[in-house]
């Protein structure tokens, strides 16, 4: 091979003595990612991380009209019927939150299930999860930002969860809510964690994240590491595994564009904290497991105990996650390793069946 | 891939170079379709503001309520279409309605009762009160002035 043209250019040479982009390029055509039958879930990190940018992207279109505060809900009334295609920005927005959220579970359990945690990628596995749930207090933030009827209960029932702590809990709620009732004091508080503390968190772990997978490459499959070296079968990162990528992301615009215009979002009647809630009223999607147990613990132990109790399960479940690199860490996959692999499909279970049983029992609209 | 490398092996290197023009166009033509497809939306979305307000500009007459009651040599200001307007009772029941956008940097000018003038403050522009004439500082042109009528103790002001 002929070296890649470096010479014809005085602007390219001048630019990449200063800044040495022939690094990145000389890094990008020799990086090699692995190619067998499991590669399809290589592809779900990028559309997580294609989706967040379509998440600033439109973000940053909507605070050019939204105000929080008193008029929060009268200037997503306007964005979503008075400014040209203001419904499709917010709808974009809100499509592709739980796009994103969606992807990021996939990439999770794939990640899990292909023991992507072991040595050296422990890091990888808790920045994830950190992203995961900072991924999952955006959506609790931007849900209440609308305060329609539908956000302002959902919050509200969100936001008396912490309570149920002994002591310090009833304080820690008034804390995030700015008072005893949810307000236009609350509005301001999560804008400002919606869309300075969060991304400000959120970035660098990302980063973080993006750069491990650099260091570390792809982690492969067990029955991949089984084969010699020489039998595993990889292709050039550029431009093979980039135009696939880029065919991926078309494919993730394609069907965000398809929900967002199909389905437009809607928006509920202002908040009114005296009248009730209402019948259907629900969390988004990936809060309805936890929302689902968290009903039925109290079913189960009424008052406060119920709902402590189904929160100290998922939070033992979480720890027991974050842990798992330390217990299964032998490859090829011994005791422990099964034991994770049984682990990740009891999680998963009950993630599911929780879920589509807080749909199953939900009223319908009236 | 092989084919680019030792192109003597092509059996028609003409078509194949003429396939691959017509890849590229495609795949422009696409990209532009998808640029064009996002970018018309957001165009139009931060545009909103701007075409709401020319089509408020096209509003050719305002009608003021209380303004009749104006006592003689005080002012109003008052929006005609997006952009700001007075209108002046003076000391002989004439009145006068201009344009108090500033034609020199845009400020809003505003009426002087004890000198009887138009003035803006920003860069000392003076207006003539009852033709809003300029006739001091930097100013280029006159204020644009309206048609005043008083309809049943209701003042009309209507563009020229």
């Amino acid at each position: 091979m002929p070296e890649p043209k470096k010479t014809n250019s005085g602007v390219y040479e001048w630019l990449d003595e200063r800044l040495g982009i022939s690094d990145i390029v000389e890094l990008a055509t020799h990086k090699r990612v692995p190619e067998h039958k499991h590669s399809f879930w290589y592809y779900w990190g990028g559309i997580t991380l294609f989706f967040f940018i379509v998440m600033c992207l439109s973000g940053v279109l909507l605070l050019v009209y939204y105000r929080p505060g008193d008029e929060a809900y009268e200037s997503v009334r306007q964005i979503t019927y008075d400014i040209h295609f203001g419904w499709l920005i917010r709808s974009t927005h809100s499509w592709a939150a739980n796009l994103m959220v969606a992807s990021a579970f996939v990439h999770m359990f794939s990640a899990y299930f292909m023991k992507a945690y072991r040595k050296p990628r422990e890091f990888l596995w808790w920045t994830g999860i950190v992203l995961l749930l900072l991924a999952m207090t955006f959506g609790f933030s931007g849900y209440l930002l609308p305060m329609d009827e539908l956000a302002f209960f959902a919050t509200k029932v969100g936001l008396s969860i912490p309570a149920v702590i002994p002591g310090v809990g009833p304080w820690i709620s008034d804390m995030i809510r700015g008072g005893p009732e949810i307000s236009s004091f609350t509005v301001s508080r999560f804008f400002a964690l919606h869309v300075v503390i969060l991304p400000a968190l959120f970035i660098p772990v990302l980063m973080m994240h993006l750069g491990l997978v650099q260091k570390h490459g792809m982690s492969i499959p067990e029955s991949e590491e089984a084969k010699p070296e020489h039998m595993r079968k990889t292709i050039p990162f550029f431009p093979n595994f980039a135009m696939k990528d880029l065919a991926v992301w078309l494919i993730a615009l394609n069907v965000l564009a398809l929900c967002a215009a199909l389905y437009p979002w809607d928006l509920g009647p202002a908040a009114d904290a005296l009248k009730p809630a209402p019948m259907d009223i629900h969390p988004e999607w990936y809060f309805m497991s936890s929302f689902q147990v968290l009903k039925l613990f109290g079913n189960w132990f009424p008052g406060a105990a119920g709902e402590f109790i189904g929160l100290g399960i998922f939070n033992l479940g979480l720890v027991l996650w974050v842990a798992i690199p330390f217990f299964d860490t032998k490859t090829p996959a011994g005791k422990w390793g099964r034991r994770a692999t049984w682990f990740g499909f009891f999680a998963l279970t009950i993630l599911v069946v929780t879920t589509v049983w807080g749909y199953a029992v939900l009223p319908p609209a009236p | 891939m092989s084919d680019e490398i030792r192109p003597e092996q092509n059996p028609s290197p003409e078509s194949d170079g003429s396939r691959r023009n017509f890849l590229k166009v495609a795949a422009g033509a696409l990209g532009a379709c998808y640029v064009g497809g996002m970018g018309y939306p957001v165009y139009r979305y931060l545009a909103s503001p701007v075409e709401k307000a020319e089509s408020a500009t096209a509003v050719k007459e305002v009608v003021l309520d209380q303004a009749a009651s104006l006592p003689k040599n005080t002012s109003l200001m008052f929006k005609f279409g997006s952009k700001p307007a007075m209108l002046i009772h003076h000391d002989d029941d004439t009145w006068t309605a201009v344009s108090a956008v500033c034609t020199h940097l845009g400020c809003t000018a505003g009426y002087e009762p004890n000198e009887k003038r138009i003035f803006c403050p920003c860069h000392g522009g003076v207006y003539d009160a009852k033709t809003g004439a300029n006739v001091a500082g930097p100013p280029p042109k006159p204020l644009e002035q309206f048609q005043v009528k008083n309809v049943d103790g209701k003042v009309v002001v209507s563009r020229a």
